[in-house]
């Protein structure tokens, strides 16, 4: 078991170089395709070639790719200093690079953005979780009751409403007619949690929508499956009270895909929550790697890429590692 | 459809309900299933009845409602769609009356059942010792620890070695015998009275099927409980059962004792099983004798008799009796009941001079 995680933990910090490099290759390769220099990404329109010149050293593009590498890795575990003889930036370690549109160290916005996303994903995914379960559970257990059928067609229409409709939609209602979340500013969970609470109420419930409608499909679908099971009817058998039969034996067969799933869905929404922040206009590495696309600004590219392939791999892991536990069938030989 | 003579021994219309002698009554049973296709007539009036310490085997083809039956009188279609009528009687008690709650509580505690498929049967995220002390623990009040104590008892009770160690073993970690002794361990937790065994042996190889076997007598010597074996393998039949009841298309169409059935068959289909019986004292030129045909549809069920497409001797029956008009099952000899219209002289002959000297 031990062994097996440790395994699997190189395994994965293996994947993020992977990936690190993956990325860096392409940013290279982009500027070398289209003939420009990425110095020109720093100075403005027509600049005098001493300055390019000057740009490229400063940043080390005009050294080898495999050399430039190097120094972005040694950033990221030693810390940088970019240096063009009159100023010296230093970017301590983790450096993911220096935005120059920011004035800022890649680390330091991440750093500033990723409890934004965190609180967004993590809530939404607990929201979702709860609310897809219970209600795919009940729909399951009575196919083609009211329930179910209510259940399915909040499903359907859940699935069918983008977030940029009821998010807005959402903050109309809550914020702006009822009034119950007037002027919510973002505050971290550990400064003020009610604020941090208000903050994210209706974020939550826009992005948990979708994913708790697919939730509800599945776990329906699961529970229906198993219910039919062998070992289901053995427990009746048995003279189990249902609601034992239902939970115990039930659901807890049915929820063991779902583990799988849920921590993907997790993993993958910490990079990608970009609609649900700019309609909330909260801050968040989606919100940031947006705009550095837009902006070209490739240290903060290719560390949130980094970033988010870090939170993808690390939730594959923690349920590679979790299933283990729900399932005994699995072996870590 | 027309009254079998049991279901005129008690006369549910006048409400002159008089609860049968035998420890397990099993009056006029129908379980229907309402399908998109139409009425699924799994069992269609089938009656029997169990005595404490005697076995009584249900044999059929697959889809003959053996399954079926057994669910029905552990109460396991409650809460389903399937539809059932008739009277199932426990020691005095009518159960198909009964809730899903009083059932529950009869369940695993009186009655038990033994499933065909023991890993399938098994839940495979808890421990077999687990899913054994829960059956032990939801029918008496006993601490954990207590539990597992019986837990292990009965495990080492059907011959699995070193219990206390294999309790926390988890099903896909036992062999396919020890899984139905495992099954059979649960089922047995509770000293039920009625043991409903549902195709023991037939996901085992011989010789575990042969131990299991041995298994079930001697707990039932022990315990002087009813057990119902649900096979379709006569080689179990004549090794383990008292009295048989051979089931097609839902009914029964031929019940007796034991020897009645395997020396005195009087019914084409059972003649038709018994040929279609391999066996080791017999040269291998002696071809088995399939019956031919398929099972029949259990939605449209073939009018008159319910064997008479594919039975081989219909040509022995006046008219065309056989397509028109259902047969009763009418006792032949005490006991003894079978469900043809070919007159029984004529039967008694057919098997004597055609069908046994080929066997």
């Amino acid at each position: 078991m031990i062994q097996y995680i440790v395994r699997r933990i190189l395994g994965s910090i293996l994947v993020v170089f992977a990936v690190s490099l993956v990325t860096f290759l392409i940013f290279q390769l982009a500027p070398k395709l289209s003939k420009t220099s990425p110095a020109y990404y720093y100075i403005g329109k027509n600049p005098q070639p001493s300055q390019v010149k000057a740009i490229e050293h400063r940043f080390g593009f005009d050294l080898p790719w495999y050399e430039q590498y190097w120094h972005y890795i040694k950033g990221i575990f030693a810390g940088q200093s970019l240096s063009n003889g009159d100023s010296t930036i230093h970017c301590a370690a983790p450096c993911l690079g220096y935005s120059f549109r920011y004035n800022s160290s890649v680390s330091s916005l991440i750093v500033h953005a990723l409890p934004v996303s965190l609180s967004l994903a993590v809530g939404a995914a607990i929201l979702w979780l709860v609310g897809g379960v219970l209600v795919g559970t009940l729909s399951g257990l009575k196919p083609g009751s009211w329930i179910d059928r209510i259940g399915m067609t909040g499903a359907l229409g859940a699935v069918s409403l983008p977030i940029f409709f009821t998010g807005p939609i959402l903050l109309l209602v809550f914020e702006y007619k009822l009034k119950w979340l007037p002027d919510v500013s973002y505050a971290s969970l550990t400064s003020d949690p009610v604020q941090w609470f208000k903050c994210f109420i209706l974020p939550w419930i826009a992005l948990s929508f979708l994913f708790a409608a697919l939730y509800a499909r599945l776990t329906r679908a699961n529970m229906l499956e198993t219910m039919g099971e062998d070992y289901i009817r053995t427990a009746r058998a048995k003279g189990l009270p249902r609601r034992t039969v239902v939970v115990k034996h039930g659901l807890r067969a049915a929820l063991t895909p779902i583990a799988t799933i849920f921590g993907i869905d997790v993993g993958t929404l910490i990079g990608t929550t970009v609609i649900t922040e700019t309609v909330f206009n909260l801050h968040g590495l989606g919100g940031l790697l947006i705009q550095a696309i837009q902006t070209q600004d490739l240290p903060i590219i290719m560390g949130v890429t980094l970033i988010a392939s870090i939170a993808l791999v690390a939730a594959n892991l923690v349920v590679d590692i979790f299933y283990g536990f729900i399932d005994p069938r699995v072996s870590y030989a | 459809m027309p009254n079998t003579p049991e279901s005129d021994m008690i006369d549910v219309r006048e409400g002159v309900v008089e609860p049968p002698e035998a420890f397990l009554s099993v009056r006029d049973l129908h379980v229907h299933f309402p399908t998109g296709d139409g009425l699924v007539k799994s069992v269609d009036g089938l009656s029997f009845d169990v005595h404490r310490g005697k076995v009584l085997g249900i044999v059929g083809e697959s889809g003959s409602g053996k399954s079926v039956t057994s669910q029905a009188i552990m109460g396991l279609h409650k809460g389903s769609r399937a539809r059932v009528s008739g009277e199932i009687w426990l020691e005095g008690r009518e159960l198909n009356g009964y809730s899903e709650e009083q059932m529950r509580s009869l369940r695993g505690q009186e009655m038990a059942m033994i499933f065909q498929d023991p890993l399938s049967s098994l839940h495979p995220f808890y421990t077999v010792g687990k899913q054994i002390s829960e059956a032990y623990r939801v029918h008496n009040d006993v601490s954990k620890r207590a539990a597992r104590r019986r837990a292990v008892e009965v495990l080492g009770m059907v011959g699995i070695p070193s219990p206390d160690r294999r309790y926390d073993d988890y099903p896909h970690q036992f062999s396919g015998g020890m899984r139905q002794r495992a099954m059979i361990a649960m089922a047995l937790v509770n000293n039920p009275t009625l043991l409903i065994a549902d195709e023991p042996t037939t996901a085992l190889d011989v010789t575990v099927q042969a131990q299991i076997l041995e298994l079930l007598k001697n707990l039932q010597r022990e315990f002087d409980s009813a057990i119902i074996l649900i096979t379709h393998d006569l080689g179990v039949v004549a090794e383990t059962c008292d009295d048989v009841v051979v089931m097609y298309g839902g009914q029964c169409v031929e019940k007796g004792a034991v020897t009645d059935i395997f020396y005195r068959p009087d019914m084409p289909y059972t003649w038709g099983l018994l040929g279609s019986m391999p066996r080791l004292d017999r040269t291998r030129q002696a071809r088995l004798q399939p019956i031919a045909g398929t099972p029949p549809s259990l939605i449209n069920v073939p009018s008159g008799c319910v064997f008479n497409p594919r039975c081989r001797f219909k040509d022995r029956v006046e008219g065309d009796l056989c397509v028109t008009e259902h047969p009763d099952l009418i006792e032949q000899s005490p006991g003894h009941s079978a469900r043809c219209h070919i007159d029984p002289a004529t039967r008694r002959t057919i098997w004597t001079e055609e069908i046994a000297p080929s066997l």
